[in-house]
Order: C-alpha cells, then sequence, then structure tokens
C-alpha cells in the first residue's frame, strides 16, 4: 500500500511543519523527507495498463501471482 | 377338492385361507403406486409441519377437499431453502408411496418452492437471524475500505462479466491498481463452498489490499451462493477490507449484509474500491504545495528571527558608543582645561620667536630679539630690550623650571 502509506506519512509531516516550535532544521529535514515521499507516491502511480493477475496456490501453500492475459 | 382348493389357495387373498399379510398387501400398493406415479409436482397447503429430531420434517399438503401426508427426508433437506410454515401455499416435487408401517399414502418431498419466494425469503430471514445473533451484522464491525489500495482481490468467476466490468473501471480510473484473481464458482452447488475456500485464500495470501466478491447479474435463483451462510460467516472473518457485489440492484444478499460495503454491481465496486488517478494526482499537487509554503513560512520565522538579533547586537553597540562618547567628551573637557589655550584664558601669554616657535628659556633670547607674545585674542609684536636669568616670581611651566636644572 505505498501511495497510502505516503499519502499518510506526509499528512503527518504537514501536520508537523504546522507547528511553529520547530527547529529550521529539523522543519528543513522533514521537507526533504516529504519531497523524497511525493517521488515514490508518484512513481506508484506510473503505470499506464491495470494489470490483471490470478492467484495460484501450490500444494504446499506458498501463493504465486501470474499473469491472466498477455 | 383338495386340488381346486389348492388352487383357489394360490391367488392371495381370494380366500379366508388365502388371507395376505398386512405387511404383503402395503408393500404391493407401494410398488403399485410407485409404478403409476412418475416423480411429480404437486399444489397444496401446508399443515401440521412437523420438524422431528432424527432431522425429518413431517407435514400435511392440503386443499378443500382432500390431504396428503408429506416427509421431506433429512438428506433431502438441503435442497429446501427452509422449513415451511404452515399456511404457506407450496408446491412440492416428489414421488407418491404407501408407507407401511402406517399404512397410509405419503408424498417423499425433494424439491419445495413457495408462493411468491416465501421459502427462500424465510430461509434468508432465518440465516440473518443468526448471524445477527452472532453480531456479524452489527455496524460498527463495518471496517473502512482503503482509500489508496495498491491491490484489490476479486473473488468471481474467471469468465463472467464481473472480472471485465471491474478491469475497464480499473483501467479508466486507475491503472496503477493491480487486480487479482482468485477464481471460484459463483453458482451452482458447488459455489458456496469454491466462494469459502476463494475467501480463505486471500485471507491466507494476505497481500490485497481490498478484496470484491461477487458476480455480475443473474436470476435470483443464480445468487443463492451469496447467501449462504457459510459464505457470509468466510466473509465476514476476512481479515481483509471486503466489498460486496452481487449484481442485483432490488435484492440484497446475506453477503451484502456481512460485507464492509455493499456495491449493487461489479462495476460500482470497482469504482468503490480504486480512485481516480487525476484526484490522486491533484492531491499530491496539494501537499507538494503545502509542504512547500510551510517549509518556507520556517525559513522566514528564521530569517526574521536572525533579523532581530542582529538589530538586538547593533543596539547593544550603539549603547556602548554612545557611552564611550560622553566618556570622551568628559575627557576632552579635561584636556581642554590643560591646554594651553585654557590657559590664555585664565590671562597668560605665550611668546613666539621668529620662527612661531614657543620660547620656552631665556636662554633662547638675547635682547634685541623679535618676538611674538600670544594673548587670548591676538597677537602683539614686541622686541626683547634685556634678558635676566633667574626665578619668575611665579612659574606656571613647571617644566622650564625643570629644565634649567
Amino acid at each position: 500500500m505505498s501511495f497510502e502509506k505516503s499519502m499518510a506519512r506526509l499528512e503527518e509531516i504537514a501536520a508537523r511543519l504546522e507547528s511553529e516550535d520547530l527547529e529550521l532544521d529539523a522543519a528543513l529535514a522533514l521537507f526533504e523527507e516529504g519531497i523524497t515521499e511525493l517521488r515514490s507516491a508518484s512513481a506508484s502511480l506510473a503505470q499506464a495498463e491495470a494489470r490483471l493477475k490470478q492467484l495460484r496456490e501450490a500444494a504446499d501453500g506458498v501463493f504465486r501471482v501470474d499473469d491472466l492475459r498477455a | 377338492m383338495p386340488e381346486s382348493y389348492f388352487v383357489q389357495d394360490a391367488v392371495p387373498g381370494a380366500t379366508p385361507a388365502a388371507a395376505v399379510s398386512i405387511v404383503a398387501l402395503t408393500r404391493t400398493a407401494q410398488a403399485v403406486v410407485e409404478g403409476a406415479f412418475a416423480p411429480l409436482w404437486i399444489r397444496g397447503e401446508v399443515s401440521d409441519f412437523k420438524a422431528h429430531r432424527n432431522g425429518h420434517w413431517y407435514f400435511c399438503l392440503r386443499d378443500d377437499e382432500a390431504q396428503l401426508r408429506c416427509v421431506v427426508w433429512s438428506r433431502d433437506r438441503r435442497q429446501i431453502p427452509a422449513p415451511p410454515d404452515d399456511g404457506m401455499q407450496v408446491v412440492a416435487f416428489g414421488q407418491l408411496t404407501v408407507y407401511a408401517g402406517r399404512g397410509e399414502m405419503q408424498f417423499g418431498v425433494t424439491r419445495m418452492e413457495a408462493e411468491g419466494d416465501g421459502l427462500w425469503r424465510k430461509a434468508l430471514e432465518l440465516t440473518r437471524a443468526r448471524l445477527a445473533a452472532d453480531g456479524l451484522l452489527d455496524a460498527d464491525r463495518k471496517r473502512p475500505i482503503p482509500r489508496y489500495p495498491r491491490r484489490i482481490a476479486v473473488i468471481t468467476s474467471r469468465d463472467g462479466a464481473a472480472l471485465h466490468d471491474i478491469h475497464a473501471v480499473v483501467q479508466r480510473r486507475c491503472p496503477s491498481v493491480e487486480i487479482v484473481l482468485v477464481p471460484a464458482a459463483v453458482q451452482g452447488d458447488s459455489a458456496p463452498e469454491s466462494l469459502c475456500y476463494a475467501i480463505d485464500q486471500v485471507a491466507r495470501w494476505g497481500a490485497a489490499d481490498v478484496v470484491i466478491i461477487g458476480r455480475g447479474g443473474g436470476a435470483r435463483e443464480d445468487l443463492r451462493a451469496f447467501n449462504d451462510e457459510r459464505v457470509a460467516r468466510a466473509l465476514a472473518a476476512c481479515p481483509i477490507p471486503t466489498i460486496s457485489a452481487v449484481g442485483h440492484e432490488i435484492d440484497v444478499s446475506i453477503c451484502d449484509l456481512v460485507a464492509d460495503l455493499r456495491a449493487p454491481t461489479p462495476s460500482a465496486a470497482a469504482e468503490a474500491a480504486v480512485p481516480v488517478q487525476a484526484e490522486l494526482r491533484e492531491r499530491m499537487r496539494i501537499v507538494a504545495t503545502m509542504l512547500t509554503e510551510l517549509a518556507g513560512e520556517h525559513v522566514m520565522r528564521a530569517r526574521r528571527l536572525a533579523e532581530d538579533t542582529v538589530h538586538r547586537i547593533d543596539d547593544a553597540a550603539v549603547r556602548r558608543i554612545d557611552r564611550r562618547r560622553l566618556t570622551l567628551e568628559a575627557t576632552a573637557g579635561k584636556l581642554h582645561a590643560l591646554s594651553p589655550l585654557a590657559t590664555l584664558d585664565r590671562g597668560y601669554a605665550i611668546a613666539r620667536d621668529s620662527t612661531g616657535r614657543t620660547i620656552r628659556s631665556i636662554e633662547s633670547v638675547r635682547a634685541g630679539d623679535a618676538v611674538d607674545i600670544v594673548f587670548r585674542d591676538g597677537t602683539a609684536s614686541a622686541e626683547i630690550t634685556g634678558v635676566a636669568r633667574g626665578e619668575p616670581s611665579s612659574a606656571p611651566e613647571l617644566s622650564s623650571a625643570s629644565h634649567e636644572q
């Protein structure tokens, strides 16, 4: 759930940045982290074709996800 | 006679001596009746219904003029959605026979339907009541559907329209979301078991963020598996948030009641599960702007703080300089008091030679030298007319005195 995690972290970062009693260094570190999260969230949306897979379970209970259609 | 008696004796029941046993007669009647009537549907009103503790159901079907004893053997009960109520109009499918034990004609029912889906409705109500009693329908059990799922599991038939519809919606709204089919039979006798198994697989796999269970539209009968109590309980136990999509807008299935979210169709389920990517990008843009502004405010605050500090240092420096200036002025006053000009103010005069040098000693002058005498308010030219060594009556210039020694 990388996008959801990223967005949750970003909201946290924004909330912390909103508090004024934050050292400048800490604020800038949070800002940098936010930019990194934004990049990773953006990357998680990059897929252009919806992937259709099928769950398969081997006899030993190990799961595998295969492409359903070419 | 004995021979003819013997012959007559050979026809069972023809004479008192050839009387037939009850069991023989009822068994013969059973064979005749079963041979005469193929299994068939009959119609009537239910009365005297009893569910025996041995698992069989006993009741009568009657109309205005006749009645027939009926039985549903326990092994046939699962074909029938729910036990009928007295007074219910039903059609029943079964075999007419004779029950030797009671010497009664009896109809062995294997399938039954009530008018207006009465039995289905009743079965649903019973299942619903049991689930409700266990708290599985409580509103506070409903979990939120994740806003940004990365992967959705879809429990449905591989060949049905549901999977296609969901895929189309995901492609349109947010193609970065992965769809993982967990195939299951959605109709037929094996469907409940198959659905339960698929739900269990999704639970054990654990890698999906949300699960959609459903099928495209179908007749009410086709949706039966989604009213199955086992399926409902499996769904309630699923650790991943669930969306039901049992393609029937009018009827609510038991799965709909148990799922965290009910969608009327598979397409609607996909829309509920998957965000619109453009909205996500817009949301990210807003967050990016917010971060930049907030960080900017911190920088501004830090700058203001730095400027304030500089001002404070400046002010302190200015105050210190002011203090020094005051000291300086005081010192200057003292210096002024000691300067020759101040001496002149007090009424003394200074003698200078022709080069302008102050004449400090009598040795520097001879009679006839031209000198300037400087007063407070002007200079007079004079000529030395005589020189006399010795102590002046008062000597303001101590240095002259020390020079002489």
